[in-house]
């Protein structure tokens, strides 16, 4: 099944996947998370990936963020193989996740998250001598990004994350992701902890970050934002991928019918 | 199929579209107290050794005179360094058990090289510089790639440690009459720089406020600072954000190892002689003090000035209520209920986070 769509892609679609897994395997002692999973995301597109809970999704996500290395299989990001051994080799490659735990820090003010682990420092001497950060050009650009998305209105910067809201929260590492992202942009359940307001917000600003030309990978359990925003939709079933499928030909309950294993896949349908 | 789907969101059309807006919701003044305390987190220490001071001399006038308080100064030199030492692991959410240790054996590194070999003054110091930090980057090892808990790692190295110094100084003391003669310069920390008004002010008073200046900078102004703090705050996100996290833990360990190494030669000059048994009580008088100045055992938030005003405040109390002619057991009594004070504080403080 697998190397029949990665033999199909490649004869009759001539447009070169940005980022593509092939036969990723990761077993934690007994459990085995991912058995030989593939991915294919295109260019300006919006890739929907589903599945059951326990799937496999989220080890998915963690193989091509870096956060989890897998026993097998490989990556290649613009036709290159990649080897990540940790989130900060697949930021540098250009891989920008938000994580559904956000991965911030709470006692940390917005501006110090958004350039955790990439902080600009002052030129000159105080920068190369004493590695004195530019404070005051990180807060402008966090300042920036964030009302440029139009998703916050912001009193202070410097405010801690922990004193945010999650919707908030959430704002601000969407907001990273989006500002830093030059490849391709990973969301795992973005809207799973907001109010309907924050999750039209966060889905228009998906739409708004692949207008930019940016692809975009969506973790979701909620049908209808996956049916919303996406231009095709990868089911994941146990611990690989079980079809790709155009959201316009195919209804929400045959989706959850794949999902869960009560339809079998038909012949892989979605092209780009 | 999306046409197909009924407009749930039809509504929200003419709604208020602000999303997510930075408001305090809760401006009752209990609560600004509270983000005042967490933006500031030396406010308190800082009032609480104002108070204290302008309290003990009231109850003893003899409190305030120069004299007396800059032997306060004195008397927390060392501990003030070494806090600034634990004040980095604390940020991480760590625990050093071993500083005393490591503090005394640098110590007699320095005194047994340059006395008793005649190794030169710069070296000596340098090599027991190096060793403090070689004996920090072992515990960091040991927390950040073998992955023990930090207080079992230290713990056990207390005791490696404390039996590596009994070992190296045949349980023997150097003398002061011996430095002195020999290498007079390890006693330099102990000197005054200055005697403004008939206090004394020593060169290790001194170096306490400069490493505690150079910590501060480097905690609020670098990127590493703002690494040990993420560590400690939460160490997933910190990962996940591209910390190399297991470096930066080592490195923290290592240099908390350098400070000790530097406390060992100040308190040389303080206590004018090096003693296998001294410093046995410090691993928990800086630990006192790192709490007493605001910083979380739990990691992520604190401050070195933090730190150094709570080793203050440790010396005020104490040399304070002898001055008012209290027993040593009440002084333990008031020290112990300002830990208890701070940790309750600071849980007030987390609480309100979440």
């Amino acid at each position: 099944m697998a190397t029949e769509g990665f033999t199909m892609s490649n004869i009759i679609d001539p447009i070169q996947p940005v980022l593509k897994a092939r036969g990723l395997m990761k077993r934690y002692g007994t459990v085995v998370a991912m058995n030989g999973a593939d991915l294919d995301l295109y260019p300006d597109e919006v890739l929907g990936v589903i599945g059951d809970n326990g799937a496999g999704k989220t080890t998915l996500i963690r193989a091509i963020s870096g956060a989890t290395v897998p026993d097998h299989g490989f990556i290649e990001l613009d036709g290159k193989t990649v080897d990540f051994r940790i989130p900060e080799d697949a930021r540098k490659a250009g891989i920008e996740t938000v994580y559904q735990n956000l991965a911030l820090a709470p006692a940390l003010s917005i501006a110090d998250n958004m350039f955790l682990g990439r902080e600009l420092r002052k030129p000159g001497i105080m920068g190369a001598l004493f590695r004195k950060l530019d404070h005051k050009q990180m807060e402008t650009f966090a300042r920036d990004k964030l009302s440029e998305l139009g998703l916050l209105t912001i009193q202070n910067i410097n405010q801690t994350i922990e004193t945010l809201s999650g919707g908030q929260r959430q704002g601000v590492a969407v907001a990273r992701a989006a500002a830093f992202g030059s490849k391709v942009v990973i969301m795992d359940e973005p809207t799973a902890a907001l109010g309907v307001k924050e999750s039209r917000r966060v889905l228009d600003l998906i739409l708004d970050v692949k207008s930019k030309g940016m692809p975009i990978i969506l973790i979701s359990h909620n049908m209808p934002h996956v049916f919303e925003v996406c231009d095709r939709i990868h089911i994941h079933r146990l611990g690989r991928r079980l079809c790709t499928v155009d959201p316009k030909t195919i209804t929400m309950s045959d989706a959850v019918a794949l999902m869960t294993g009560a339809m079998e896949p038909p012949v892989e349908t979605a092209t780009v | 199929m999306s046409q197909s789907e009924p407009d749930f969101e039809g509504s929200l059309k003419n709604t208020d579209d602000a999303v997510a807006a930075f408001q305090l919701d809760d401006r009752s003044f209990l609560s600004s107290i509270r983000n005042a305390v967490r933006n500031y987190p030396t406010l308190v220490p800082a009032l609480v050794l104002v108070v204290s001071i302008l309290v003990f001399g009231f109850l003893a006038p003899r409190f305030l005179s120069p004299g007396v308080l800059s032997l306060v100064l004195q008397q927390v030199t060392v501990i003030g360094i070494v806090a600034i030492a634990q004040t980095l692991i604390i940020l991480t959410a760590g625990i050093d058990l071993s500083v005393g240790a490591i503090l005394v054996l640098s110590s007699f590194v320095m005194g047994r090289l340059a006395v008793m070999t005649g190794v030169p003054l710069p070296v000596a110091i340098a090599a027991g510089m190096a060793i403090g930090t070689l004996m920090g980057a072992f515990n960091g090892f040991l927390v950040a790639k073998v992955k023990l808990p930090p207080f079992i790692v230290t713990l056990g190295t207390l005791s490696v440690f404390t039996a590596l110094k009994l070992w190296y100084s045949g349980s023997e003391s150097i003398r002061n009459s011996d430095i002195e003669a020999t290498a007079p310069a390890l006693l330099w920390f102990g000197e005054a720089a200055a005697r403004p008004y008939g206090a004394s002010i020593t060169y290790g008073g001194v170096a306490l406020i400069l490493l505690a200046g150079i910590f501060w900078y480097v905690l609020q102004h670098t990127a590493w600072g703002r690494h040990v703090h993420a560590i400690g705050d939460d160490p997933e996100a910190a990962i996940l954000s591209g910390i190399k996290t297991d470096r930066t833990l080592i490195s923290v360990y290592a240099v908390a190892g350098l400070i000790c190494g530097f406390a060992g030669w100040v308190a040389i000059g303080r206590v004018g002689s090096i003693s296998p048994i001294a410093f046995e009580e410090i691993n928990l008088a800086t630990i006192t003090a790192v709490v007493i100045g605001g910083t979380s055992l739990f990691g992520g938030r604190g401050s070195i000035p933090g730190s150094v005003l709570g080793a203050l405040i440790v010396g005020v109390f104490t040399t304070g209520l002898s001055l008012a002619g209290v027993d040593d057991y009440w002084q333990m009594f008031a020290v112990g209920n300002l830990v208890l004070i701070a940790v309750a504080l600071d849980q007030w403080l987390r609480r309100a986070s979440q």
